[in-house]
């Protein structure tokens, strides 16, 4: 018995893969397996082809699967496009309906076998619809509970009534039984079942906001980061607070910045082009000390690049978008449900330092979904210096203290009116050319960030040994498994995670890497960001390598491993 | 659907006068510019409009009428160049109380920040907006701006720019700004009180400001002589304030427009709190 296995649905828009793959996901988190599930979609907007990947285990699961055991066709329109990212091989399986013709010729190609599964007339023998066919299929193949099935599709599609739901169970059940006759030995171990947290990165970046108190939310449409906007909108109304629809990516930010300037946690929510056009005004809340969150869902870039599709090359922007020195805090949340916990806490950070803080998530983050043990820590609340004891011709809104953290009251607050400012100011905020104040404020806000604990946020150290992988983001999942298996074949591996990208932890990478025979930096970008970030500052040693390779392919832990053996 | 704002109760103050709004920063700007007639005149608006200095947020962007919020003794932000509107709107929906005025320039309302005037006056959330048009550039050294006449000569557009200028009420009319008005820097008086009308609308209220830039545009001096007071019959039809204002003379002071479009709001959402939302995360088969 299998202790993992990787499920493909595909079929032409409007199919119903992604139903299918939901539905499937969700009876495994019934029946006490954990899971990710990836949707690829075609360029259309509307219609086009579509698949699920589905890989569920008894373990938690750090990555996307380096191949796929079966592949599901609801029909061959288009599904060939998807070949390259559904590998294949001999022992993989392809269940398809020989009355939808002749399979795509890059499934052919790879070898996996070739199983007839009369889907369309399994289907209208029990008037249901093929997907559900394919549901009832994966699930005996995987060897999963049929109430865990039944009970997922209540939940699913229970408010179509009675009737859809009778068909829908017929069909899975007819599914379930013409797979019986299927040559294949993929069944599950047993699962656990158990309370499971299912969401997706997105889901879990709205959920952190809330939990670290912002209350004003302001974006554009963009891809892939649109659904962390749409989930907190109804919500965001539902604990007091507001989100808007901006006219563009630039009115985004200035709401929100205007809205953190009225007292109230805020944040802003793009992707690479929409941070490009943000830029200016991260200048301005660095400079005018205004707390404010950024997330950024990565996606291919430059320019337009792919959309829909996952890589790490906005880590230059975030490090140093917007002209003059303007040093900022860039954390990365390591797996979905790491972007709960990382974006609660770049909440409090922003709040208690003043400053903009990014989240650097990505698409493979944002739009997988997953099923975990519900995550249970918490990062402990910090909030803004709103008090003074000064007011009047006393009050000075930048004036020096020990953390370089000064007072910051919202306007309705008699006697501390103060003006923020994106002209260099004196320690009241009054505009001033003069080189003292410059300095003293480039000073003011480069220590207050370099001086500050952030405690253990800084990153994650899991393994032992003299090979040390040092990765961030999305690519700590599959380094992660990468370096389980190779623990299975005795090399010995450290995986470093680093949440908290600037500044720079030095200590506690130093700490980390000390004693390594071999340090190597995995990132997915074409430039090797996060290495040439950390040797610039020397956080690393002049021979640590790169291992950095751009999207919109998904890092594979088998990629990596191959790399480091 | 237009939904409606719930501001909480202002307090409201009448010993309040222009000295209570004055700060002690000296403004940069040249002498005769027609923005010191502005500040005073917003200096008295505010002092009628009764609210204390810590509740009124003044907004600007970059520009030299942009300077103003340092020279009054409210709240203030001088953000980047374009984005006052954003900002202030972001702020005001943030605290419906504050009493929030966006100033700038031409250069900064019309062109640089153009979309945000426009979806700000469509948007209608509850903010005054003073524009102090000079049609001109005036802290870069005077390159034409959207409101400058075509054939204005310059360094960077020697004879001309060759562009008509645009009407920026008819723009405001067209968007769906609930108050529109258009006051003269130098009539301080007339301009404050269509100030405190502007800030007691509610919804989104514009006021185009002719300001003389007498550095580069000395010409504009002449506007004094030239402005018609009174000219304006104030209207509650946006037709009729379209027709009366496209190809009029813009050389005319007064409100043009008073509209009734509920102010920006938010609908209603049945409050949860955040078990009810860490709870649709949850599988759980024994549930």
């Amino acid at each position: 018995m299998r202790s993992s296995i990787a499920i493909c649905f595909a079929g032409s828009g409007g199919a119903g893969a992604i139903t299918a793959g939901s539905t499937f996901l969700q009876a495994a988190a019934r029946a006490g397996y954990y899971g990710l599930m990836t949707k690829l979609s075609g360029a259309q907007v509307r219609g086009g082809e579509a698949a699920a990947l589905v890989e569920i285990g008894v373990e938690p699961l750090d990555a996307q699967p380096d191949r796929f055991d079966v592949l599901i066709a609801l029909d061959w329109d288009n599904v060939g496009k998807f070949a390259p990212e559904v590998p294949m091989d001999s022992a993989s399986i392809v269940l398809a309906d020989p009355a939808a013709g002749k399979p795509a010729e890059a499934i052919i190609a790879t070898g996996a076998r070739l199983v007839d599964f009369p889907l369309a007339q399994l289907a209208s023998d029990v008037k249901g619809r093929g997907n559900m066919i394919a549901l009832g299929a994966a699930a005996a193949l995987a060897g999963i509970d049929s109430g865990a099935v039944e009970q997922s599709i209540r939940d699913l599609i229970g408010a179509k009534g009675e009737a859809a739901i009778a068909a829908s169970l017929a069909a899975v059940a007819a599914g379930a039984e013409a797979a019986q006759s299927i040559d294949s030995d993929i069944r599950l171990r047993p699962g656990h079942p158990g309370r499971r947290w299912f969401g997706s990165g997105n889901e879990a970046i709205g959920l952190g906001a809330l939990r670290g108190g912002v209350r004003f939310v302001a974006a554009y449409p963009i891809t892939p980061a649109t659904e962390i906007t749409e989930w907190l909108a109804p919500r965001m109304g539902a604990v007091g607070g507001r989100a808007m629809l901006a006219e563009d990516e630039i009115a985004a930010i200035n709401m929100a910045v205007g809205a953190s300037f009225g007292g109230v946690p805020s944040m802003t929510v793009t992707s690479g082009p929409g941070l490009s056009l943000k830029v200016e005004t991260i200048g301005l809340a660095i400079s005018a000390e205004i707390p404010l969150v950024i997330v950024d869902v990565m996606r291919v870039g430059p320019s337009t690049g792919i959309p829909t599709k996952s890589d790490q090359g906005d880590l230059d922007l975030a490090l140093t978008g917007t002209h003059g020195d303007a040093p900022r805090i860039v954390l990365a949340p390591m797996s979905i449900a790491d972007c709960a916990l990382t974006t609660e806490r770049a909440v409090h950070l922003a709040e208690a330092l003043q400053t903009p803080v990014f989240v650097l998530s990505d698409q493979s983050l944002g739009q997988t979904q997953t099923i975990i043990d519900e995550p249970t820590r918490r990062a402990e609340p910090m909030t803004r210096a709103m008090e003074s004891d000064k007011s009047g011709a006393d009050f000075r809104r930048y004036q020096p203290t020990a953390d370089n953290v000064s007072p910051m009251p919202a306007p309705g607050v008699e006697g501390r009116q103060w003006v923020a400012e994106g002209l260099s100011h004196d320690e009241f905020g009054h505009p001033s050319n003069a080189a003292r104040f410059h300095v003293a404020g480039l000073n003011k806000r480069r220590d207050k960030l370099e001086n500050h604990d952030y405690g253990d946020i800084w990153g994650e150290v899991t393994g032992e040994g003299e090979t040390v992988i040092v990765a961030f983001g999305s690519s700590v999942g599959p380094v992660k498994e990468a370096a389980r298996r190779l623990r299975e074949q005795d090399v010995a591996i450290k995986v470093v995670g680093l949440r908290l990208l600037a500044p720079i932890p030095k200590k506690q990478i130093a700490d980390a890497i000390e004693g390594a025979r071999r340090v190597i930096v995995v990132e997915q970008n074409h430039t090797g960001q996060l290495y040439r970030h950390l040797l610039g500052a020397k956080a690393l040693p002049a021979e640590a390598e790169s291992l950095a390779r751009p999207g919109p392919a998904p890092f594979r832990p088998g990629e990596i491993a191959a790399h480091i053996a | 659907m237009e939904l409606h704002l719930h501001e909480e109760a202002a307090c409201h103050r009448a010993d309040l006068t222009l000295k209570d709004f004055k700060s002690g920063v000296e403004p940069i700007w040249c002498p005769g510019c027609g923005d010191f007639g502005v500040l005073q005149a917003l200096q008295r608006a505010l002092a009628a409009n009764g609210r204390p200095p810590h509740e009124v947020a003044l907004v600007s962007g970059i520009g030299c009428s942009s300077r103003l919020p340092a020279y009054t003794s409210a709240y203030g932000f001088h953000g980047v160049h374009g984005r006052a509107l954003p900002v202030a709107t972001g702020l005001k929906l943030a605290r419906p109380e504050l009493e929030v005025v966006v100033v700038g320039g031409d250069g900064d309302g019309y062109s640089i920040g153009g979309n945000h005037f426009m979806h700000a006056c469509r948007r209608n959330v509850n903010l005054t907006y003073i524009v102090m048009d000079n049609r001109v550039y005036g802290m870069t050294k005077g390159q034409p701006s959207p409101t400058t006449e075509a054939d204005w000569d310059s360094d960077i557009a020697p004879g001309g720019v060759g562009v008509s200028p645009f009407s920026p009420v008819a723009i405001a009319l067209a968007a769906g700004a609930n108050f529109v008005a258009r006051g003269f820097a130098l009539d301080v008086k007339p301009l404050a009180d269509i100030l405190v009308a502007a800030m007691k609308h509610p919804g989104f209220s514009f006021v185009e400001v002719l300001s003389p830039c007498i550095t580069f545009r000395p010409e504009e001096m002449d506007w004094k002589k030239a402005i018609k007071r009174n000219a304006i019959q104030t209207t509650s039809d946006r037709k009729a304030a379209m027709a009366a204002v496209m190809g009029a003379d813009e050389l005319m002071s007064g409100i043009i427009f008073e509209g009734d479009r509920p102010a920006y709001g938010q609908a209603h959402v049945a409050p949860a709190g955040m078990a009810a939302i860490e709870g649709e995360f949850i599988v759980d088969p024994a549930a």
